[in-house]
């Protein structure tokens, strides 16, 4: 047992547009104001924390044909903020998700590219596909992709960025005004890449970034999605909270490593949580049933019920019990744009189970929506979430933590203060940068100045 | 729509790369290895806010820079390579307090709704201080780089031919198709839709998000945007403009007009010409700001500017061509012309350095000064927003209930 201490990543996420987002708190601010997107971010840069992460939306939920209105609603554009972020930060890395359903590889390349320069070095990029005719409407090019050609399209994308970011070597650019030279290659930035997805050719108009190419993570939990992030990802933001889900994740993703050539240092695994603190773990235990009354109102608890039943239960009293119909199987129809609805496969098996915990603990709707949404990880004292951080770590159920405050902007403030200096007494977390760039903060060893061409399997 | 002599002139800078001139990056003041960093662009931009100008502009383009009209070339003399513009202003914002910030974008081969949301949080993180170029592309390296859609190719004789004409009529309307859905979406939310009704458990009032529902012969987009209407309701839309196709997208569909006529009977046709496709197009009452553009090389001595010149011809290998007037002079010679030229009814000028930060620095300490002593320019900002340095107004949503 003479391991050596394992290092811990910890990252923000701006907190968004679910219901985990207290909006009606006092202290809730904008998710809007460029102010707030600052202070979380010096927040997190104060606290030595490795990157800020933003997600991406495309269109507003509905349900029952109507714009969902209980949640936040509304985001500003993902690369636009993160550049706007370089500017009030120096080291932090910024972290975006970028779809590859609609957008082209030329273009989402020569962004993250741009953000690299502009950020010397700080861009990380979340490849995720998006998944129906719904968010399509909002594009030109309309339509949407069948879930298997989804990873397709994204793995033969992320080939295609991966082979616009490695045309330039990094050696082109002389600017030698002596001799008038400007650049090294007469035709810098070839490419050509003709597969099922992509027939694209011609010249990439960005010269070689800082890192190379972003640092890429991967979401998301299929055998396709592990595979997909075992050979090209260098880190996975995943939502596995518990040790032991961790633990069987982490030994089955890294154990995939090596089949990709790759090392167990090449790839982090990085859970999304949330935490809750408190000067005593009693104290935490009280706020944490307060946040989750906050985050599931009667109303959020019905509309919850009604993704999976599939059917409108306004009706339904959100204090009393569960309604006597079953989930209406097929399509679900009454919610769109919302990821939670994917995730009840069998609505039917789902909702048998949520009536057996309601009948067994007596609870009503709002209270069984409570128990079953709940996603706070880390609740108790600044000591008892430290330990627990850093037992998960230590016992290889992850790498660090993708952090995700419920209050916009200051809910990363108390972690700051009273957590990390925890950490960093245990000698769990770094006291200060040692490099500049994001690859650097995660360990990952830098690219090749002309790494020839590797490709992300497609 | 002629204007008083003494009206204060606008004036904006177009950056792009180390300046216009193709040897600029060899001036010994220029800093060719750091054109890809954020340093260079903050430098420039809060250089010209320094200068109190209007608003600066960043060249964009979806293909390498080249000397050729439709293709690339093999010169290795020159600057290539270049970052995305929206990106680069939005690196900026945070630095800058006043300015206006208008990148450019390249119409053809994005996508109206990510546009539409970048400008607008480019708007929330500048408070108030985004616009647009819009920029149309017939170059025929740029849709392999996409793969999506193919385009004819341009002919020998360019946009005078009939295919050439057909060509632009063509990507001309669709720009104007682009704007339209840019403002819709801008629209989309009304400006008190975020209600935050905890008594109800609202977030937002939904009667107060529209779906913009736009329907053209080239695409469709539902809405309504994910990003809230920004601070200036709509940012500012600028599109560059030469002839008659181009004219009417600026009279039809934009805030801001960039225009090249070379002396003033031309500006007096150009401006003529402009506000009679306004009218054409239903927007006479509509406040358009026509800015001339003009390339320049400035020295506090003539002889100066034209010995700089002719090195920088030289070190080119050809005299240097463009669009735009090139003016060659000092900062006094200039003021001249942009208060002669301001009577033809132009609102203003957006001047092109020829070379970074040299014509630049001259804008800001030599010529701006000078259009002061001559009560021709502001020697404050007197408003935070760029539509408020231009002087135009805060739409109301299209959707909001009279």
């Amino acid at each position: 047992m003479s391991r050596p201490v394992k290092q811990i990543h910890l990252a923000a996420h701006f907190p968004g547009v679910n219901n985990s987002t207290v909006w009606s708190d006092p202290a809730a601010g904008s998710q809007i104001d460029f102010s707030s997107f600052t202070h979380l971010a010096r927040t997190a840069e104060r606290a030595k924390f490795d990157f800020i992460f933003l997600a991406e939306g495309l269109r507003l939920r509905e349900q029952n044909g109507e714009i969902y209105d209980l949640d936040v609603v509304g985001r500003p554009d993902t690369f636009t903020v993160l550049s706007a972020l370089a500017a009030v930060t120096d080291r932090l890395g910024l972290a975006g998700t970028i779809n590859s359903t609609f957008n082209e590889p030329y273009e989402v390349a020569r962004q993250f590219a741009s953000l690299d320069h502009l950020s010397a070095g700080r861009a990380a990029w979340n490849v995720v596909t998006s998944w129906d005719e719904f968010t399509g409407q909002n594009f030109r090019r309309g339509g949407f992709l069948a879930q298997e050609d989804r990873y397709e399209r994204a793995s033969q994308f992320l080939a295609a960025t991966w082979e616009l970011f490695d045309s330039w070597h990094g050696d082109e650019i002389v600017a030698d005004k002596e001799s008038g030279v400007f650049i090294a290659d007469p035709a810098p930035g070839r490419f050509d890449h003709q597969v099922s997805q992509f027939d694209i050719s011609g010249h990439f108009n960005v010269p070689r970034s800082p890192q190379g190419r972003p640092v890429i993570f991967q979401a998301g939990d299929s055998e396709e999605g592990r595979e997909f992030a075992a050979s090209a990802a260098d880190a996975i933001f995943t939502r596995h909270g518990t040790l032991e889900a961790g633990q069987a994740f982490y030994a089955d993703v890294k154990g995939r490593l090596a089949r990709h050539g790759r090392t167990h240092d090449q790839l982090k695994i990085l859970p999304g949580v949330t935490f809750v603190l408190g000067d005593t773990d009693a104290d935490a235990q009280e706020r944490a049933e307060v946040i989750r009354r906050q985050q599931v109102s009667g109303q959020t608890a019905i509309k919850f019920l009604e993704q999976l039943w599939n059917r409108d239960l306004s009706s339904c009293d959100p204090d009393g019990p569960l309604p006597e119909v079953d989930p209406l199987v097929g399509e679900n129809t009454i919610a769109r744009g919302r990821a939670s609805v994917r995730m009840h496969r069998d609505p039917l098996a789902t909702a048998a189970q949520w009536r057996a915990l309601a009948d067994a603990k007596q609870l009503s709707i709002r209270e069984l929506i409570i128990e079953v949404t709940g996603r706070q990880s880390f609740i108790g004292s600044p000591a008892t979430v430290a330990e627990s951080l850093n037992e998960f770590v230590q016992s290889d159920a992850s790498d660090g933590f993708i952090l995700t405050p419920h209050l916009t902007p200051g809910g990363l403030d108390e972690f700051a203060d009273t957590v990390v200096p925890l950490l960093q007494e245990r000698g769990v977390f770094r006291t200060d940068y040692v490099g500049g760039t994001l690859r650097d903060h995660l360990g990952l060893g830098a690219l090749g100045a002309t790494r020839s061409h590797r490709r992300a399997q497609a | 729509m002629s204007r008083s002599p003494s009206a204060p002139l606008h004036l904006a800078v177009a950056l792009d790369g180390a300046g216009w001139h193709p040897a600029a990056w060899r001036e010994s003041g220029a800093r060719p290895r750091e054109l890809f960093t954020a340093r260079y662009w903050a430098d420039l931009v809060t250089e010209a806010e320094a200068g109190l100008l209007d608003f600066v502009t960043i060249e964009d383009s979806l293909s390498l820079q080249s000397s050729r009209y439709n293709e690339p070339d093999t010169r290795t003399d020159q600057v290539r390579g270049r970052l995305d513009a929206v990106l680069v202003a939005a690196r900026v914002a945070p630095l800058t307090r006043h300015i206006g910030l208008v990148p450019t974008t390249v119409v053809t081969h994005t996508e109206p709704f990510h546009v539409s949301k970048a400008i607008a949080t480019l708007d929330h993180v500048s408070t108030g201080r985004a616009g647009v170029r819009v920029k149309v592309s017939a170059r025929g390296d740029e849709p392999p780089h996409f793969g999506r859609r193919t385009l004819p190719r341009l002919p020998a004789g360019g946009w005078e031919e009939p295919a050439g004409q057909a060509l632009i009529k063509e990507l001309f309307a669709e720009a104007g198709d682009y704007v339209e859905v840019l403002r819709r979406l801008w629209d989309s939310w009304e400006d008190d839709a975020e209600i935050r009704d905890a008594g109800t458990g609202r977030f937002i009032d939904r009667h107060k998000v529209h779906y913009i529902d736009f329907e053209g012969a080239r695409f469709s987009v539902k809405g309504p945007s994910i990003t809230p209407r920004p601070p200036q309701g709509q940012p500012v839309v600028a599109a560059l403009a030469h002839r008659a196709e181009p004219f009417r997208l600026v009279a039809g569909s934009a805030d801001i007009g960039f225009v090249t006529p070379h002396d003033n009977t031309e500006a007096a046709a150009v401006v003529a010409e402009i506000r009679a496709a306004q009218d054409g197009a239903g927007r006479a009452e509509a406040t358009v700001r026509l800015f001339g553009d003009l390339v320049v090389l400035l020295d506090d001595d003539p002889a100066a500017a034209t010995e700089r010149r002719a090195r920088l011809d030289e070190r080119a290998g050809a005299a240097y061509s463009s669009d735009a007037e090139i003016f060659t002079g000092t900062p006094g010679a200039l003021a001249d012309l942009l208060l002669d030229r301001a009577r033809t009814g132009l609102s203003g000028f957006r001047l092109r350095p020829a070379a970074l930060p040299q014509d630049l620095e001259q804008i800001t300490r030599r010529l701006v000064p000078e259009l002061q002593r001559r009560g021709a320019f502001r020697t404050a900002y007197e408003a935070d927003t760029l539509r408020g340095l231009l002087g135009l107004s805060r739409p109301v949503s299209r959707y909001a209930a009279a």
